[in-house]
């Protein structure tokens, strides 16, 4: 008897953590917020401004996916996660969607029951020197000393580097990327490798950004984007085509400054359906028509966010690079709207 | 006889010489550096080595304080306003400082109340510290002061904390009716009854009644953060420490087995396992939607982490006492709480004072790890957002100078306070 009361409990309890987890659409509508988990801070993705509020090339697409949901941009509570906490606040449906610059591998998307939606940034490792050294390629730095933070990927990947062109080094390790900066700047190593936004970031907070060059070799791929509990595919589909239709609008050339006027109508049909006003692609995702008009109008089209927070007239000033369109030689490449 | 000396001395003086000064090298500065600086060739060099050393810190330390910028938008302005010269780009102090003591979530426009809870905190434990000084009637705003605390901060209706209130008034009652039969009888009554005032009043709804605009545990940060973990867990430590290291020392195996468990579970636990496991193992085991306050669980676990060392602490007093303490209690025809009250507690706890001082000041300085899960403390704060601005990315000597000088304040007088407290309690004649 008592036994099946406890059965009896804990099926009820699944079903409500399957319930829970399947109807996300319908839990964020009630709530009238979503819950995006984003970093506790990294420079240009997601930090908090003097008076709090969130801003940054993440906290962009959390903004969107609010706007698409809820009609308002505004309408997102911000969970800052660490490395650490970020799969579990996920799980446990702490958080609707994670958009905390994580790389998307396949151990994350299957054994940890993720899906990833999509890739908001093409990362990799890359190596920054002084530019007294004269180094002008990664394959130049044999016998260097290397700055490396322990226990990462970077780890793994400068060893494969290296050893796939023959060449040694010696490794400093270090800890956190503050350490990196103070060693790199004090001469403890000629040579500093992360990933190439961080990279940027260092090299803006330097006293002389000038005399510190990122080499362009790039020996790892870190694409990193915005991913949701597996299972609840309906919401899922709105995350991804909501980061679709930022990369799509970019490339239709649909941006905040000109989206009113385009939603009145234009000639090309796919930036009508994008924006609402031809077709029912809202409905079948379960919004109103004007999602899409909504997300784009929240920050900008991807290029829009990408300049504001992250782009070459920011202090971080990242060039495109593999994050430019597809026909810009880059990797964007949003599905049609249809 | 007196004549024998007017032959043999030609002159004896009349009059006193005035009082000379002490030669220069016996006297004021001179005199003092001989003494304490060169008595000898070795102390001499070891001296100027000091003196370099001094001297070296300063003129690299002035500059950068002097010279400091104290307004500029971001870190590159300020290197601009510098122009390659030394100083320290305090302007990131000006602009964020309300972030650093507030926390960046606490809304702005009612930070007067953190700051009215934080005077009254030192009105509230006046009379526990300066028990000499202060009237004894204060310790009713003492007792009071949790709950007015916990509505400045938190805000909402007034009734959560007065119902908490009246929860341990009606323990207290249920207590002091029972307690003259049996202890236990007293002890075990006067939870029940708490616990059903609690459960009762739970059901009246108090959404709005007198109520101020809430704020949720998760936007509290910045210094407050580690002021209010600090002050409830050190608090909360000693009465729970005290218990455990008498229940170590008990008779009743069950009650010592349990305690000896769980002072060395927690023991041989880091701090920061129990804190992982305050924030992310127990959102698995709560069914889904409950929100139980992180910042409770938090206190739970930092509670319970400081009364296992302090109650350790206090073992070790109650071990230094001579044995015949113990027996003149008995002798006296006390029971075991009045023994324990009047004559074995108040002087194991006086030895153990610095042990307890340091558990508090360790405890305190342990609460920047909440920031590893993702809460924002002053450490926190500094890490992850403003570190993480593109305003202020690289500025790092500024804002860890100022968490360790605002931890340092609090420590330094955490541990003056107990070196005058000893003082107060040296009652033997040594």
């Amino acid at each position: 008897m008592k036994k099946s009361v406890i059965l009896g409990a804990l099926t009820v309890a699944g079903l409500a953590a399957g319930a829970a987890g399947a109807a996300t659409l319908d839990d964020v509508k009630a709530r009238g917020k979503l819950n995006c988990g984003v970093t506790t801070g990294l420079v240009g993705f997601a930090a908090p401004d003097a008076n709090g509020e969130w801003d940054g090339f993440d906290v962009g697409v959390c903004r969107a996916v609010a706007a698409a949901v809820l009609g308002d941009p505004a309408a997102v509570e911000f969970v800052p996660t660490t490395g650490k906490t970020r799969f579990t606040a996920l799980a446990s449906g702490e958080i609707d969607m994670l958009a905390r610059n994580t790389t998307w591998t396949f151990s994350r998307d299957t054994d940890l029951k993720f899906d990833f939606v999509g890739v908001n940034y093409y990362d990799g490792q890359g190596f920054m020197v002084p530019k007294a050294l004269g180094v002008s390629s990664a394959k130049e730095l044999d016998g260097a000393t290397v700055c490396i933070q322990t226990g990462t990927t970077t780890e793994l990947n400068l060893a494969d580097f290296f050893r796939s062109n023959n060449m040694e080094y010696t490794p400093v390790p270090i800890e956190t990327n503050a350490e990196a900066q103070q060693q790199y700047l004090a001469g403890a190593c000629d040579v500093y490798t992360t990933d190439a936004s961080g990279l940027a970031a260092t090299r803006a907070a330097f006293e002389a950004p000038g005399d510190h060059v990122v080499l362009p070799e790039i020996v790892s791929k870190e694409p990193l984007g915005p991913l949701v509990r597996h299972g609840d595919n309906d919401w899922g589909d709105i995350v991804r085509w909501t980061l679709n239709a930022l990369i799509a609008a970019e490339e239709l050339g649909v941006t905040s400054a000109n989206i009113e006027e385009l939603s009145a109508g234009t000639e090309n049909p796919e930036v009508n359906r994008l924006l609402g006003t031809e077709g029912n692609l809202g409905e079948m995702i379960g919004l109103d028509a004007g999602w899409g008009k909504a997300a784009i109008a929240a920050g900008g089209n991807y290029g829009e966010l990408f300049e504001k927070n992250i782009g070459e007239n920011t202090p971080i000033a990242l060039s495109r690079g593999l994050n430019a369109q597809w026909t810009d030689g880059g990797l964007l490449y949003a599905p049609p709207f249809r | 006889m007196s004549d024998t000396h007017q032959h043999s001395i030609r002159f004896v003086r009349e009059s006193m010489l005035p009082q000379q000064e002490p030669p220069a090298t016996e006297r004021g500065v001179i005199k003092w550096m001989r003494e304490n600086m060169f008595s000898s060739i070795p102390n001499g060099i070891l001296t100027l080595i000091a003196l370099y050393a001094v001297y070296a810190i300063l003129s690299g330390l002035l500059p950068w304080l002097l010279n400091g910028i104290w307004d500029a938008p971001s870190i590159r302005a300020c290197r601009e306003i510098l122009d390659g010269q030394t100083g320290g780009c305090f302007a990131v102090l000006t602009e964020r400082w309300n972030q650093l003591l507030f926390g960046f979530k606490y809304p702005t426009h009612l930070y007067w109340r953190p700051t009215v809870a934080f005077i009254l905190l030192f009105i509230a434990i006046a009379p526990v510290l300066f028990y000499n000084t202060f009237p004894r009637q204060m310790l009713i705003f003492t007792a009071l002061y949790p709950f007015v605390a916990y509505w400045l901060i938190w805000g909402g209706s007034i009734l959560v904390p007065i119902f908490a209130l009246v929860g341990f008034g009606v323990g207290y009652i249920v207590y002091s009716k029972y307690v003259a039969q049996s202890f236990a009888m007293g002890f075990f009554g006067g939870i029940a009854g708490a616990l059903v005032t609690w459960w009762l009043t739970g059901m009246i709804p108090v959404e709005g009644v007198l109520a101020m605009e809430a704020v949720p545990s998760r936007d509290m940060g910045g210094f407050m953060l580690n002021l209010i973990l600090g002050t409830v867990c050190v608090s909360l430590s000693i009465p729970f420490g005290i218990a455990l290291a008498l229940g170590r020392q008990s008779d009743m195996p069950f009650i010592k087995w349990i305690c000896v468990v769980f002072i060395e579970f927690i023991r041989g636990v880091p701090l920061i396992t129990l804190l992982f496991v305050a924030s992310v193992v127990l959102a698995y085991f709560l069914p889904p939607g409950t929100n139980f306050d992180l910042i409770l669980r938090v206190i739970i676990m930092i509670t319970m982490f400081a009364s296992a060392y302090i109650a350790e602490v206090i073992r070790g007093g109650l071990a230094a006492l001579p044995k015949g303490q113990y027996e003149a209690a008995d002798s006296l025809g006390l029971d075991y709480a009045q023994s324990m009250r009047l004559i074995i507690l108040p002087q194991a706890l006086k030895i153990s004072i610095p042990g307890i001082v340091n558990v508090a000041v360790g405890l305190f300085k342990d609460t920047t790890l909440v920031s590893v899960i993702s809460m924002f403390d002053l450490v926190g704060m500094i890490r992850g957002p403003i570190l993480a601005s593109t305003e202020w990315n690289g500025v790092y000597w500024e804002l860890l100078g100022f968490a360790s000088f605002l931890f340092f304040i609090t420590c330094y007088g955490i541990s003056q306070y107990s070196q005058w407290l000893e003082r107060q309690l040296n009652t033997d004649h040594r």
